[in-house]
This record gives C-alpha cells, sequence and structure tokens, in this order.
C-alpha cells in the first residue's frame, strides 16, 4: 500500500505499525510527534496504531530557532 | 544582592537564568551548544519542523541541547494563522516532553508583528488544553492585560521587530505593561546589542529573550557571554534603584574643609 509521509509517496507493507515505520526511516520515537490524517498520534499508541492505504503522516521534531 | 536567589517564577517553575535564547541562525549545532553555554541560559527555544526523511544523516539538535540540562521552549514561529498556530502547539507538545509553549500568530511577513487578535484567540484554546502559553506580543499594555486575563502566566512583548536590531523602541508602552500586569515580562525579540538588553532589565523586565542578536553577531561567543553580564547588570541595577535624573550638578565631594 502507498502512503504520504512528509509530502512524500512511500510503500509500506499491510498493517504497518507507526513504530515500523520510524524505525524503517531510521527515527528516534522519543524525540518526534507523529500527525496521522492531521490527528496527533500518541507516542504510546505508536507500537500499535497501523497505517492504511492512502494515509498521511507527518513526522515532526525541534529544530533550531529563535522566532519565525 | 544574592544573584543566586533571585529566582525568576513562571506558573510555579523556577527559572535560573534570566537570559532566555534561541537556537536559530548558528553556523551548525556544535557553536549553537557553545553559544548557549557562553550565554547561561537555560531556557532556549526551538521551532517545529518536518524531519528529513531522505537524509537521516542529519544530526539531531536534541544531541546537542540535552533536555535534561535546557528547558527546552517550543515556539510557534512561522504561524500565520491561529490554526496553525495551535496545530504546532500540539505537535511541539507530542514531540517534547512539557506544556511550555512559546506562541506566535505572525500579522505579516515584512514586519513579523504579532496578529494579536489571532494571539488572544489561540492563547484561549491552548489554555483550555492545558497549555502553559507564553505569548509573543507587542508592546501594547491593553493586550498584554487580555493575555493576563485569559491565563497567560507570562507575557513577551517585543521591544522591535525580529531580527531587526533596533533595540527598545518604546520603553515607555514596555513600562506600562510592566506597571498594567503583575506577572513577568520576557522582553522578546529586537534586542540589538548588550546596552539594549540591560536597558530592558533596568527597566524592570523579568527576563529578555534573544537570538539573531548573539548568533548574528560576528563573534556569537563573545556576544553570548557579553549578553550573560548585560542580564545581571541590568537586573542588578534595577534591584539597586537608580539616582533621580537633575538637570544641574551636585558635587560628590564637601565644601568643607577647603581652603
Amino acid at each position: 500500500m502507498t502512503i504520504q509521509v512528509n509530502g512524500e509517496s512511500r510503500g509500506v507493507g499491510e498493517g504497518q505499525t507507526v513504530a515500523a515505520l520510524l524505525q524503517e526511516l531510521d527515527i528516534r520515537a522519543d524525540r518526534v510527534a507523529v500527525e496521522l490524517n492531521l490527528e496527533i498520534v500518541d507516542r504510546n499508541d505508536f507500537d500499535t496504531r497501523s497505517l492504511c492505504d492512502g494515509d498521511r503522516v507527518e513526522i515532526l521534531s525541534f529544530i533550531g530557532g529563535g522566532a519565525e | 544582592m544574592d544573584t543566586i536567589n533571585d529566582r525568576l517564577v513562571i506558573a510555579g517553575r523556577e527559572f535560573t537564568s534570566r537570559l532566555w535564547v534561541g537556537t536559530g541562525k548558528y553556523k551548525d549545532f556544535e557553536e549553537t551548544k557553545k553559544a548557549i553555554d557562553a550565554s547561561g541560559a537555560e531556557v532556549v527555544t526551538v521551532a517545529v519542523r518536518r524531519v528529513n526523511i531522505t537524509d537521516r544523516s542529519k544530526e539531531n539538535l536534541l544531541d546537542y541541547l540535552d533536555p535534561k540540562k535546557y528547558i527546552i521552549l517550543p515556539n510557534t514561529a512561522g504561524c500565520y494563522t491561529v490554526e496553525d498556530a495551535v496545530r504546532y502547539a500540539r505537535l511541539a507538545r507530542a514531540a517534547g516532553v512539557s506544556d511550555l509553549v512559546k506562541l506566535e500568530v505572525l500579522g505579516d511577513e515584512k514586519t513579523l508583528f504579532p496578529d494579536t487578535a489571532g494571539l488572544i484567540e489561540a492563547a484561549k484554546i491552548l489554555i483550555k488544553e492545558g497549555f502553559i502559553v507564553l505569548p509573543y506580543t507587542n508592546d501594547d499594555p491593553i493586550v498584554a492585560r487580555k493575555l493576563v486575563d485569559i491565563g497567560c502566566p507570562a507575557v513577551m512583548p517585543l521591544a522591535a521587530p525580529i531580527g531587526s536590531g533596533l533595540g527598545i523602541r518604546n520603553p515607555y508602552n514596555l513600562k506600562i505593561i510592566m506597571e498594567t500586569v503583575k506577572v513577568p515580562i520576557i522582553v522578546d525579540a529586537g534586542v540589538g546589542t548588550a546596552s539594549d538588553a540591560a536597558l530592558a532589565m533596568e527597566y524592570g523586565a523579568d527576563a529578555v529573550l534573544m537570538n539573531t542578536a548573539i548568533a548574528g553577531a560576528q563573534d556569537p561567543l563573545a556576544m553570548a557571554e557579553a549578553m550573560k553580564y548585560a542580564i545581571w547588570a541590568g537586573r542588578l541595577a534595577y534591584k539597586a534603584g537608580r539616582i533621580p535624573r537633575k538637570l544641574y550638578a551636585t558635587a560628590s565631594s564637601p565644601i568643607e574643609g577647603m581652603l
């Protein structure tokens, strides 16, 4: 199935979890926020929340910034 | 004065440093960390952005700024609508560990002045959701009062436009804000050099947040250190109480005993 991750199309296995996606992308789960179809996924649910075809996933973290 | 125990308290949280710094515009994370350490700042602001998923070689800011050592204050920089600001604040909370957020709702790209109507609206939503909202606002005492009335535990009025380095454009408004609201005032944005920071503290600000003044200086580490002393000098002068201004001279040496 195909999902959107940070605006880019990506093929993933059927029923893949958020945690598995992060692992595949080599992203530490404890430092990111994950938004699935505009809804924030609680970090405690990363292991159980599975993705569906067409899902839009946003993965965000902190970067250097002051204002604007 | 006992500078160690002169703590800033916001919403029950104690802050050891009255200089708060941003983490943007530095050459690299190494320089960011060195500058922050030279400034002695405990609170550091960060932005929330998409993770680069194509190039994972990029280092993470938190590899350099241990969240156990620093208080990470996420901002909603770059947000021009209430919806965006609220969305980013929620993402910041999900990515981090606290309810603290520096709320920005910007009015336009040229001035980066706050959209204060949007700011109040976004603050209301976030406060209801349990956020500790520190709002980046204009030097407007009425807006500051409204922000406090809806539950902001501090206000962050600008000294001048973000990154402008113009210094405090309207000290009288800042003073009115300090008299109007009974919460900590953190002067945010527009500081250019150490004397600007010292002045803000002499006026009675509780803290100053800056980024460009340090990161954009020719020697950021030296400027970071200068800012550390400026903040303390200003704070001490404020607590000490300055002499009144007079038009004419008053001799410091006694007349008695003169020939």
